[in-house]
């Protein structure tokens, strides 16, 4: 317990030590006005403008801004499709690998594109190295940077007057060019340094101590993995994902992946703050979100050291705790804390099976996705929590008696409407389809746990599709035409409506005339606020999703107890 | 139109530009690591990666963990039994009562839990020391080393934390019987 708590502590601190100054980098890096920065990357993002044919960079309002970014993710996924479908037949296939099926080509292309990552496929048989490259690397920056220019955007809005909100290829390729790749590449290299491979080889094989011939998969990995977390995407390389002894060979790597897909989605609440030139609105979402974060993280660490209660009433030791798909270099510490975080931020790598996760801990994965916002995934994370904090205002507003205002601006029902679509879609998206796939053979078949963890499964899949995490309980057979288009129907759901709701929403407040601010103002920058929100997105999450989880990991937990 | 060649250039800068040079680069600074961190034997021949974990069925060795695909390199992966399955229950109470018969007078709560459970990967190439200390009766009897001979190769193979805070203590099955062979050859 002590050496545990002093992990978690240490990576907290880290987290502050790069949060911070990243915070002040992203402000700069997306300013409206002329910065040092430019200096350095104007002429490689000049390039760039040239030979994409990108002539104006003028600011746009919110429905040129939404509809640019429709078209370039719109491109991406159609190209992503047909060279997935044709990989088999393009260079770097040193393992002979087919081309994909129909299906789930579909299903791959959406879920990198909407920085979910849901992976049908195992990566050491299912991908070349190119479209490792090409198509998964590539997908993981665009889809982070997507996402961050939304929230810079959104930012923008509320920090602002005027009738525009930012020009959509300015803050995607600023995303990539100034944030994701200089990052990416230092990422990279350390992880190398600590033993992840980088090389164009798919494989060698050798001879084992027993003399037994081992084939062991390799490739572009570090370049892969430090991408995969810090655009909040998941991936990964090989099919058991961070567990894999390549992607993450020891604590170390753990930690910087740990640190890589926290450190955006925290330094945007502070950004915010910075942004909105009210640095304790920022500092009160951070500080609401970790609340709740550390909280569960003690309920998924706690279960877990407590071992498999099944296990354990056969006299097994627990003194390890469940150890069952995890590994040792890791132990339940930083496998608790993997988990915990990866679907806080909405990353969906992992570092061990959430399928065999004891019930009580595998609440913490389902409970984090379905609440969606507690640091959330890049950009997107900030818009849903965003949502939470202005739906908070409404309520107090609704409370008190008074037209609620958030930063200044009156909070009127076009928003509330917006807002309320955005929030009801992600419940419609999860549990809609999960009864449909109960309903059916298409669906039920592909559960390999029987009783209530069967259940579980299904519930995950469209939970971790809907919140665009990527995570799955992976003993779900869910490579087939159902799954595969069911699935990416849901992360496209997921995805966009919110994207394009919240743009609507900062359209619209950027256009208002600020109204000045009374001692009858309701603040959202105290404690008080602070506790709302919390109040709001707990109470939002329990009443829609409690009874789906008592079906699930609820009731298996009653019955192995 | 103008999505498109955007797409385009993204291919060629992220998706082909920074792979690429990010494999120069490590292949540059870093050639052991890039590689996959091969262990050479005397003839220069690779016989494993220090991070992937190798099969061993043989009584002489030490075992690793349960690993449902072989530790076969080029797959991954794990049964994902839920911890209500049955299976994964009866699985676990074989594998117990396998090592308990070869050390008498111990019960089912003394067996360290990690090598009788699958791990996640189904490559870890680690086991915890109390593991591996549990295996080494059986290693003696078949090797015909001293229980002390085999508990100092032991403490020279377990790596502590990180820093000493992070991760945790583990041995490393492949370089631990890497020495045993050597040890095993010289008593021969």
């Amino acid at each position: 317990m002590g050496n545990a708590t002093l992990q978690f502590l240490l990576i907290l601190i880290l987290l502050f030590v790069i949060a911070i100054p990243l915070a002040k980098y992203l402000q700069l890096a997306f300013s409206r006005e002329e910065t040092k920065l430019d200096r350095f990357f104007a002429p490689f993002e000049k390039f760039i403008y040239r030979v994409a044919g990108i002539q104006s960079r003028e600011e746009t309002g919110w429905k040129k801004y939404a509809l640019s970014l429709i078209l370039a993710n719109a491109a991406l996924l159609g190209i992503s499709y047909v060279v997935l479908r044709v990989q088999n037949f393009l260079p770097l296939n040193p393992g002979k690998i087919s081309n994909m099926e129909s299906t789930l080509s579909f299903n791959t292309a959406i879920s990198f594109m909407t920085n979910t990552d849901l992976q049908h496929y195992s990566g050491e048989s299912g991908l070349t190295i190119l479209t490792q490259m090409i198509f998964v690397t590539m997908m993981m920056f665009t889809s982070a940077a997507t996402g961050l220019a939304v929230a810079i955007a959104v930012i923008r809005a509320l920090s602002s007057k005027g009738k525009t909100i930012g020009n959509f290829y300015q803050d995607y390729i600023r995303a990539n060019v100034r944030v994701l790749l200089p990052l990416s590449v230092i990422l990279t290299i350390l992880l190398v340094a600590f033993g992840v491979p980088q090389t164009l080889d798919a494989s060698t094989t050798i001879t084992t101590l027993e003399g037994k011939a081992q084939t062991i998969a390799m490739g572009p990995v570090a370049s892969l993995e430090s991408i995969k977390h810090i655009g909040t995407n998941g991936g990964g390389f090989f099919g058991v994902n961070s567990a894999h002894p390549f992607e993450n060979p020891n604590a170390i790597t753990n930690i910087l992946q740990i640190l890589a897909m926290w450190c955006i989605p925290a330094a945007l609440l502070i950004t915010y703050g910075l942004m909105v030139k009210n640095r304790k609105q920022g500092w009160v979402l951070f500080g609401s979100m970790m609340a709740i974060f550390l909280i569960v993280l003690t309920v998924i660490y706690c279960a877990e050291q407590a071992g498999n209660p099944a296990l354990n009433k056969l006299g097994f030791s627990s003194a390890q705790g469940s150890m069952e798909g995890k590994e040792v270099r890791f132990g339940i510490p930083l496998s608790s804390f993997f988990t915990a975080l990866t679907t806080a931020a909405t990353t969906g790598t992992v570092n061990n099976m959430h399928d065999t996760l004891t019930p009580i801990g595998s609440l913490v994965p389902f409970g984090l996705m379905m609440l969606n916002n507690v640091f959330g995934g890049e950009g997107t994370g900030f818009v849903n929590l965003l949502m939470y904090a202005i739906l908070a205002v409404f309520l107090a507003g609704l409370m008190v008696g008074r037209t609620p205002e958030f930063l200044g601006r009156k909070i009127e029902p076009r928003e509330m409407k917006l807002i309320v679509i955005a929030l009801l879609i992600h419940p419609l998206i999860i549990l809609g389809p999960s009864a449909i796939a109960f309903m059916t053979h298409l669906g039920t078949d592909a559960i390999s746990n029987g009783g209530f963890h069967g259940i579980s499964q299904v519930i995950y899949e469209f939970t971790s599709a809907g919140a665009n995490n990527g995570s799955g309980f992976e003993g779900l057979g869910d490579n087939t035409p159902f799954w595969n288009i069911s699935t990416g129907i849901v992360m496209i759901l997921g995805r966009y409506i919110s994207i394009i709701a919240l743009l609507a929403v900062a359209g619209s407040l950027t256009q208002k005339q600020p109204v000045p601010e009374t001692i009858g103002t309701f603040r959202t920058d105290n404690a008080t606020f602070g506790a709302i929100l919390i109040g709001t997105v707990l109470i939002i999450g329990a009443l829609t999703f409690f009874p789906v989880l008592v079906l699930g990991p609820i009731a298996e937990f009653l019955s192995i107890r | 139109m103008k999505g498109i060649r955007l797409a385009v250039v993204m291919i060629v800068v992220l998706g082909l530009g920074y792979p690429l040079a990010m494999t120069g680069i490590s292949q540059l600074i870093f050639p052991h690591q890039a590689n996959g961190s091969m262990v050479y034997n005397d003839q220069k021949q690779a016989i494993g990666s220090e991070l992937i974990g190798q099969s061993f069925e043989g009584p002489q060795y030490f075992h690793g963990r349960i690993s449902s695909i072989k530790y076969d390199g080029a797959a991954s992966g794990t049964p994902n039994y839920a911890p209500s399955n049955e299976e994964m229950i009866k699985r676990t109470k074989e594998e117990a009562d396998k090592w308990l018969a070869q050390n008498p007078g111990k019960s089912v709560g003394d067996v360290p839990l990690d090598l009788i459970t699958n791990s996640g990967s189904g490559l870890d190439p680690h086991i915890s020391p109390e593991a591996a200390r549990f295996q080494i009766p059986a290693v003696a009897k078949a090797t015909g080393l001293s229980n002390q001979q085999l508990e100092d190769l032991l403490k020279k193979h377990v790596e502590g934390r990180a820093l000493g805070v992070f991760g945790e203590p583990r041995v490393n099955v492949f370089k631990l019987n890497l020495d045993l062979h050597k040890l095993i050859q010289a008593k021969a």
